[in-house]
């Protein structure tokens, strides 16, 4: 049976899979599937019944989030589907490596999409620095359309689809899914309001669905081996395998793709091999830097969005950076706040003017000048920067940490003020 | 070092060459409309030429018939598109937070003091531009940075004078 959906063709030591080695693995088989009868309905209700939830970093449930995208004979003609393959997310390295070291999955996983919600454009916005990624997917599109499972009737279906990999130049914002479409759209990449949600009108006003790179690599395996098979694969509530990964001073950091439900601390010590001779784990960040984060006392928690949740942190893109005992926790929340404010696209106050600010708050501190003003100053911004303040979630996203951090590390802050130094650097 | 702000002063568009418009016409296949392929030829560009003049990017707005003002709007929100000259070796260097608890910070003063620049700087050779650029999804090999188009990881003071020796030998 297989248990690794995601990564059972990766190995990073050789090239990936060509085709007629993806296609000898059970690959798109799906699609013979798909050939044989199944219609998109069909599909769009296996994905619902698999209870796939995006990992893109909202953990929306995908099937839920396809049956917006209206259907029949009075729906738009033109739909797009898009893949969010902009990782920029700090201590998140996970869509590299299925880019990397399966494209033909994502390339399987994008025409089950797009037929699904019958579209026969599909973009994947690439993230302008992942040269590696962006060879590979070439590559295998190349052979994808060869093989006839892209282009005109694919597989004798009558469904039409073409891949456009579109690679970017930068920006974090980027990846927030209306700002994705802006930039696709070649103007500058703010983010839209919302409403109109992108499945009804998107990409040059047409229904489109954005989804993360890593949960398109799921569908696959939900068509291919039925959803009892992808029901049995989860220790826990939420269903699937996961990419979870550690960075961080642990002996062993890496990504492996693991059932969703284990205890952290097995991730921790198991896979990522406890941390390095003579340091503790002080605290860490579960799913990237627009997470809270949790204590050594939560290790015993699972690896479920829910329970994650109840913790006060998210699961997000189950990438955890893990913060030792010699390392400043103060140092640590001021670089995330560094890529925040750099990364603010500018559209809105709060954001564009509170978290330089911040940052700002941040340098004094790392230089012995930070005072109890400033810290007065820090916890204000938790809330002005926080969920319903801003016009997207990038600034709420900064307050993860900074909330958390000035929550669980207050002391460490008053002795940068009391010794007006870090007291970390020796 | 450049100035950082530019008086923007170019009058004349320059003329794309064959290949820049052999490059974006292919481009303009793949997208319903022109503006769309804006970042397309600014990066295609950036290929031939090293970096976007305001002559380069007035000759895109020709090229494409779309307002020099949109053009510049998205120029200069992208982070990899260069607006004034680089080096002939690009170094992006991840500043974010694995690596910075992985020691980036003496990487970075490291580098710093062995081609006396920092983050913005081009070297007075022209053989290198130092820049920061966010998590580079590498960040189990942390501390890395790119040069070109080449990732380098597990970064030591080593690793990094073999690196920089091996581009200089490749001129
Ligand atoms: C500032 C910001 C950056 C984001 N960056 C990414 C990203 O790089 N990749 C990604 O898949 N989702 C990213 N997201 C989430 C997307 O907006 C969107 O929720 C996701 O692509 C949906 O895919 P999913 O439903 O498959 O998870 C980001 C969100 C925000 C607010
Ligand atoms: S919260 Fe920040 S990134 Fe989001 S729209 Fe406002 S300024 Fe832009
Ligand atoms: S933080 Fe440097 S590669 Fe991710």
């Amino acid at each position: 049976m297989v248990t690794k959906p995601l990564t059972k063709n990766i190995d990073m030591s050789r090239p990936p899979l060509d085709i007629a080695a993806y296609e000898a693995s059970d690959g798109y088989q799906s699609i013979k599937a798909i050939a044989e009868g199944l219609s998109p309905d069909n599909v769009m209700q296996i994905v619902k019944d698999s209870g796939l939830k995006g990992r893109g970093g909202a953990g929306f449930p995908t099937g839920l989030k396809w049956s917006f995208v209206p259907r029949g004979d009075s729906a738009p003609k033109q739909k797009y589907f898009v893949v969010n393959a902009d990782e920029m997310e700090p201590g998140t390295f996970k869509d590299r490596l299925l880019m990397e070291g399966d494209p033909h999955l994502l390339i399987e996983g994008m025409i089950i999409g797009a037929y699904t919600i019958q579209a026969s454009t599909a973009y994947i916005f690439l993230r302008g620095e992942y040269k590696v990624s962006e060879k590979a997917l070439k590559n295998a599109i190349a052979e994808a359309y060869e093989r006839g499972y892209l282009g005109k009737n694919i597989q004798g279906t009558g469904f039409d689809l073409d891949i456009i990999l579109h690679t970017s130049a930068g920006r974090y914002i980027c990846g927030e899914e209306t700002a994705l479409l802006n930039a696709l759209e070649g103007k500058r990449a703010n983010p839209r309001a919302k409403p109109p949600f992108p499945q009804v009108s998107g990409l040059w006003g047409k229904p489109t669905i954005v989804n993360n790179v890593e949960t398109i690599c799921n569908l696959p395996g939900i068509l291919t081996y039925g959803v009892d098979w992808y029901h049995g694969l989860t220790k826990g509530n939420d269903h699937g395998t996961k990419l979870f990964g550690i960075s961080g001073k642990v002996k062993t950091p890496g990504c492996w793709e693991l059932p969703l439900g284990l205890p952290i601390r097995q991730l921790v010590e198991e896979y990522g091999g406890g941390m390095r001779d003579g340091l503790e784990l002080r605290a860490f960040l579960p799913g990237g830097g627009s997470t809270d984060f949790m204590l050594p006392e939560h290790l015993d928690l699972k690896l479920d969005y829910d329970e994650i949740a109840k913790a006060g942190s998210r699961l997000a893109t189950g990438t955890m950076i893990l913060l030792d005992n010699e390392t400043c926790p103060v140092g640590m929340v001021g670089n995330l706040m560094k890529f925040f404010s750099h990364e603010s696209c500018g559209f809105c106050t709060p954001c564009r003017d509170g978290l330089p600010w911040v940052d700002e708050i941040f340098n004094e501190f790392e230089s012995g000048r930070g005072t109890r003003k400033d810290l007065q100053i820090l916890h204000e911004h938790v809330d002005y920067l926080g969920p319903g303040r801003t016009f997207c979630a990038l600034a709420p996203g900064a307050t993860a940490p900074l909330g958390s951090g000035l929550k669980y590390f207050a002391d460490d802050f008053d002795k940068h003020i009391k010794e007006k130094r870090c007291p970390y650097r020796h | 070092m450049q100035a950082s702000v530019i008086a923007s002063t170019a009058t004349q568009a320059r003329k794309l060459c064959a290949e820049e418009i052999k490059e974006i016409e292919h481009e303009m296949q793949l997208y319903p409309d022109k503006q769309a392929v804006g970042l397309e030829a600014l990066k295609i560009v950036q290929k031939h030429q090293g970096w976007v003049s305001d002559e380069s990017l007035l000759g895109i707005s020709k090229f494409l018939d779309i307002p020099v003002s949109d053009l510049e709007s998205v120029a200069t929100f992208f982070n990899l598109v260069y607006r004034q000259p680089v080096g002939r070796n690009v170094i992006l260097f991840c500043n974010s937070v694995s690596c910075w608890i992985m020691g980036s910070e003496s990487m970075r003063s490291y580098i710093n003091g062995k081609l006396d620049i920092d983050f913005g700087g081009t070297t007075d050779n022209g053989d290198f531009t130092f820049l920061p650029v966010p998590c580079l999804g590498d960040c189990d090999h942390a501390p890395v940075m790119m040069v070109g188009d080449d990732l380098h990881r597990n970064l030591t003071e080593g690793k990094v004078d073999e690196i920089f020796s091996e581009y200089k030998s490749k001129e």
